[in-house]
């Protein structure tokens, strides 16, 4: 028992420590890798997100989101009134295309094709399409549409929606899953049929989930840039045809201002990125806010 | 009281004895249902056909380029647009070089960050650690470009490649990767995208550490094991399929990304070299630099860059799903 | 259909022995309420796997019948029989018929939608939509076009359910905000709401706490004045105290296959099966014996 109990300095009993050194040690650098990754990742976050903040906000005046681009990109003056409208034009475009087809792509893999063949292929593509780099989305629009119809905002839109229908239908089936199935049960019990039990029971109950997740790839597709960059052109003036003419967007200007040497076009660009990481933020949050909701009221 | 009896009011008592008819309902119910299905189905297809557009649209127009370079175009790492001579294995090798860069910075992070967000974290910093990962993950790729571009490289050329060079550059093996003094570089292409691709090993790691059976750490600790000998025990071979499978959906995105990578990359063309500080190029970057003046033949390849890009971001990623979904039907005992 | 003259008092009806087709109901008197369901040589399979067979039994208006037995005898399958619920299950098949008033519900020109409108189901663990209380009564009478007042239907199907006194002031609350026993009063509610002929309800007390479920217990007494009520119960003094039929099936092992199929052993006035029942199994259940 000596070996288990000894006596402290203070004249206490204790259990006496009888791991070996080196495997405390080995502890304790595990427990600083640990730690140490998570500040790590803190300190680019800080330091972007702190750049941003204090080289963009000087940029955002009143003019900053009414004026259009200044003619000569040297120069300081004008304002990001067409690229803001630019995205938030062109995501729209993309999340009005998206998000129908993906929710009803949802509802099919989940409330009809269950584990059949046609089902699990879509999913699997689906989960493939996730993957498939922006550029090439740009490019594949490209090919399709801006060869033959030019540039404009409906490209883009086109290669945005591309890139959030996977998202949104994985997260949407995701949401429908949670759906308890003895709601279905109880709305198909009083004589509805399936589509009207899908519309009036399954979609609202799902509602807060699928609005998290569409939001959250409204955010991503916002900040995108190599979709964009083939298939809208440029524009330094406010375009609010979206099937006809080049436009910008907040992304491509920040990535042309991003490459000149140009003191007021690199301020441009910070003062645009702020807008489109407050932009993004707001989305994210909301999503955020909107799914803890839901999870809170599940809970319940 | 035969009549279409999808808005009758229905009486509670007999119905008249025999009348088969009414229950066999108005048909226009069913027709309901059947072209709802349909719809639903026609929008699931959508995300084949597009699939199969993107593949064969690129290739299409990629194929001039394809058919006058031949194997070349992944062999030869001569691209000269103007001689039309297109190369692509040093823009091949850009790619990779930067996304194993990336992965070697970003995957004991975010695996530190995955283990001590569920095994050492006090409870009430869980929720935070999320939400950095979740801001981390939201910053859009051309912000952390422009922040490369116009903070990082400046900075990490004179002050962080310079000396190391200068010190180990002559040294045999560490002087081979160790060299250079490009603040646009594929190592500074690694760390951009290093800090990118760390929210989503970050989070699939998590979700993989989750699900070892609180009876495996139980066990582990039940012996007497340090936090860190249990981790090594229960949990790391528990989730190792699963991390695997994290890390290489990580490196799938890390070698789709494009835009951060053309602004800190450095964009020198056909430069292959070991120097790790030393500028090059990678396929997304070459397409999105070269894009807006190229014609032709040289358009033709750029697009069947993008075709190579898919193809070899498709392979990963299905690989990637494939080790994680066997890695599932482990943890589910089947 | 031939008719036997049931012997009450002393338990042995002429021929009814165990293993002869119990669909000769034996009349109890001579005002018989008419025949709701008229189920004949029933066998239910789930893929191959036979899940409950040879069921014959007639459900009686206005009446509320009880379906007893050991867990996996099948009362449950049977039950959802009724109202083709169990066409959501995949692999779920049936051979037999299933009369209502004389239309055999699994003919295939027959619309289940259109036998669930007239036969309703409360399910075991009472489960309201996410909407309001006003919206879950009007759920059922709102999508299938009904023409009067929603406020009146409302109304009434919470009277009938014992529920309005109690929830009349908060109609626009959330549902999941009532207790356990007031939910399945809901259920029952919603269920009224598309008025219906028949409800059918499964083990609706098993989540409930004894006083919820005297309270649905009485509420049952006073449905089949207007309704009939078939109910599955794994608890046999429930079975005693509401219903006026009961049927009561087991399980039998299938040697070759070792698995085990339910079957019906017994159908007779609930005083009866309780008093003096016919089948030794059906006695060793009900005092007790097992199960």
């Amino acid at each position: 028992m000596s070996e288990l109990i000894e006596r402290t300095a203070t004249g206490e009993l204790m259990l006496r420590d009888t791991t070996r050194r080196s495997r405390r040690v080995r502890n304790r650098l595990a427990s600083i890798w640990m730690v140490g990754s998570l500040l790590i990742a803190v300190i680019p976050l800080a330091l972007v997100i702190g750049y941003v903040l204090v080289k963009g906000i000087g940029q955002l005046t009143p003019d900053w989101f009414t004026k259009d681009l200044p003619a000569v990109t040297r120069k300081a003056g004008g304002g990001m009134g067409p690229a803001i409208m630019g995205t938030l034009l062109i995501t729209l475009a993309a999340a009005a295309m998206a998000v129908p087809l993906g929710v009803l792509g949802a509802i099919y893999l989940h409330e009809y094709g269950g584990s059949g063949r046609v089902a699990r292929l879509i999913r699997f593509m689906a989960d493939v399409m996730t993957g498939v780099p922006s550029i090439v989305m740009g490019l594949f629009v490209y090919t399709v549409w801006t060869l033959s119809h030019g540039l404009s905002a409906f490209g883009g839109a086109l290669a945005l929606a591309c890139l959030m229908l996977p998202i949104i239908i994985r997260t949407t089936e995701e949401m429908l899953r949670l759906v308890p199935d003895e709601l279905r049960q109880a709305s198909y019990a009083l004589g509805n049929r399936k589509w009207r039990t899908v519309v009036s029971v399954v979609l609202p109950a799902a509602f807060g989930g699928i609005t998290s997740g569409v939001m959250l790839a409204i955010a991503r597709a916002a900040g995108e840039t190599a979709p964009l960059v083939f298939t809208i052109g440029a524009a330094r003036k406010l375009n609010l045809d979206i099937f006809d003419g080049p436009t910008t967007a907040l992304s491509v200007q920040i990535f042309g201002n991003a490459q000149t040497p140009y003191e007021a076009a690199q301020a441009r660009a910070w003062g645009a990125a702020l807008t489109l990481v407050a932009i993004v933020f707001i989305l994210t949050i909301l999503a955020r806010v909107i799914s803890a909701r839901v999870a809170r009221r599940h809970n319940a | 009281m035969a009549s279409s009896a999808s808005d009758q009011h229905i009486a509670p008592g007999v119905l008249p004895g025999g009348d088969a008819v009414s229950l066999h309902g108005s048909g226009s119910g069913r027709r309901g249902d059947r072209i709802f299905r349909a719809v639903a189905l026609c929008a699931g297809l959508v995300v084949l056909a597009v699939l199969a557009l993107i593949a064969a649209s690129t290739t299409h127009e990629a194929w001039p380029a394809f058919r006058s370079q031949g194997l070349s175009f992944v062999t030869s790492s001569t691209w000269v647009p103007a001689e039309g001579r297109f190369g692509a294995l040093a823009f091949i090798y850009g790619t990779v070089l930067s996304s194993v860069l990336a992965l070697l910075l970003a995957v004991p992070v975010s695996l530190g960050i995955a283990l001590y967000a569920n095994e050492a974290a006090p409870s009430r910093i869980r929720r935070p650690i999320v939400y950095v990962m979740d801001l981390l993950a939201a910053i859009p790729s051309v912000v952390y470009g422009l922040w490369g571009i116009i903070v990082l490289a400046p900075f990490i050329g004179p002050h962080v490649y310079e000396p190391i060079s200068s010190a180990v550059g002559d040294w045999p093996v560490i002087g081979w990767f160790l060299n250079g003094s490009s603040g646009r570089s594929f190592m500074t292409a690694g760390i951009i995208l290093a800090i990118m691709i760390t929210p989503i090993v970050t989070s699939l790691s998590r979700e993989v550490i989750a699900t070892v059976p609180s009876a495996q750490r139980e066990a582990a600790y039940g012996m007497g094991a340090t936090r860190w000998e249990m981790i090594r025990t229960a949990v790391l071979p528990w989730g190792r399929g699963g991390i695997v499978g994290a890390v290489m959906l990580g490196l799938g995105r890390a070698m789709g990304e494009t835009i951060a990578v053309a602004l800190v990359i450095g964009s020198q063309s056909g430069q292959i070299t070991t120097h790790l500080f030393e500028a090059g190029d990678s396929m997304a970057a070459v397409i999105v630099n070269q894009f807006g003046e190229a014609t032709g033949t040289h358009r033709a390849a750029l697009i069947g860059l993008g075709v190579v890009l898919f193809l070899v971001t498709i392979l990963v990623n299905v690989s990637a799903r494939t080790i994680v979904g066997r890695f599932d039907r482990r943890a589910q005992g089947v | 259909m031939s008719q036997h003259s049931a012997l009450e008092s002393d338990g042995t009806a002429e021929g009814a022995s165990s293993d002869e087709h119990i669909s000769e109901v034996p009349q109890i008197d001579a005002a018989e309420s008419e025949v709701v369901f008229d189920v004949r040589d029933l066998d239910v399979y789930y893929g191959s796997f036979l899940a409950v067979r040879d069921v014959n039994l007639q459900v009686r208006q206005h009446e509320i019948t009880a379906f007893i037995g050991p867990s996996g005898c099948g009362k449950s399958t049977v039950l959802r029989c009724f109202d083709r619920m169990n066409d959501l299950i995949e692999g779920a098949r049936v051979e037999g018929s299933v009369l209502y008033h004389g239309v055999d519900l699994y003919d295939e020109r027959v619309d289940p939608v259109e036998v669930r409108k007239r036969i309703g189901m409360v399910f075991q663990k009472p489960n309201p939509f996410p909407k309001s209380i006003y919206d879950n009564i009007a759920f059922g009478p709102r999508l299938a076009g009904s023409r009067e007042n929603l406020d009146d239907v409302v109304e009434r199907a919470l009277r009938q359910a014992a529920l309005w006194d109690e929830v009349k002031d908060r109609l626009k609350k959330s549902a999941m905000g009532l207790s356990g026993g007031q939910q399945q009063r809901l259920c029952i509610a919603r269920a009224i709401a598309v008025e219906p002929e028949v409800i059918l309800m499964d083990e609706p007390c098993s989540a409930l706490d004894p006083i919820a479920t005297a309270r649905i217990e009485d509420l049952m007494q006073e449905l089949t004045s207007e309704y009939t009520i078939i109910i599955v119960t794994h608890n046999m003094q429930q079975a005693a105290r509401v219903s006026d039929r009961t049927a009561f099936f087991t399980t039998e092992v299938n040697a070759e296959s070792d698995t085990r199929t339910g079957c019906l052993v017994e159908y007779a006035p609930t005083n009866k099966i309780f008093s003096a029942p016919e089948d030794e199994r059906t006695e060793n259940y009900v005092t007790g014996r097992f199960g």
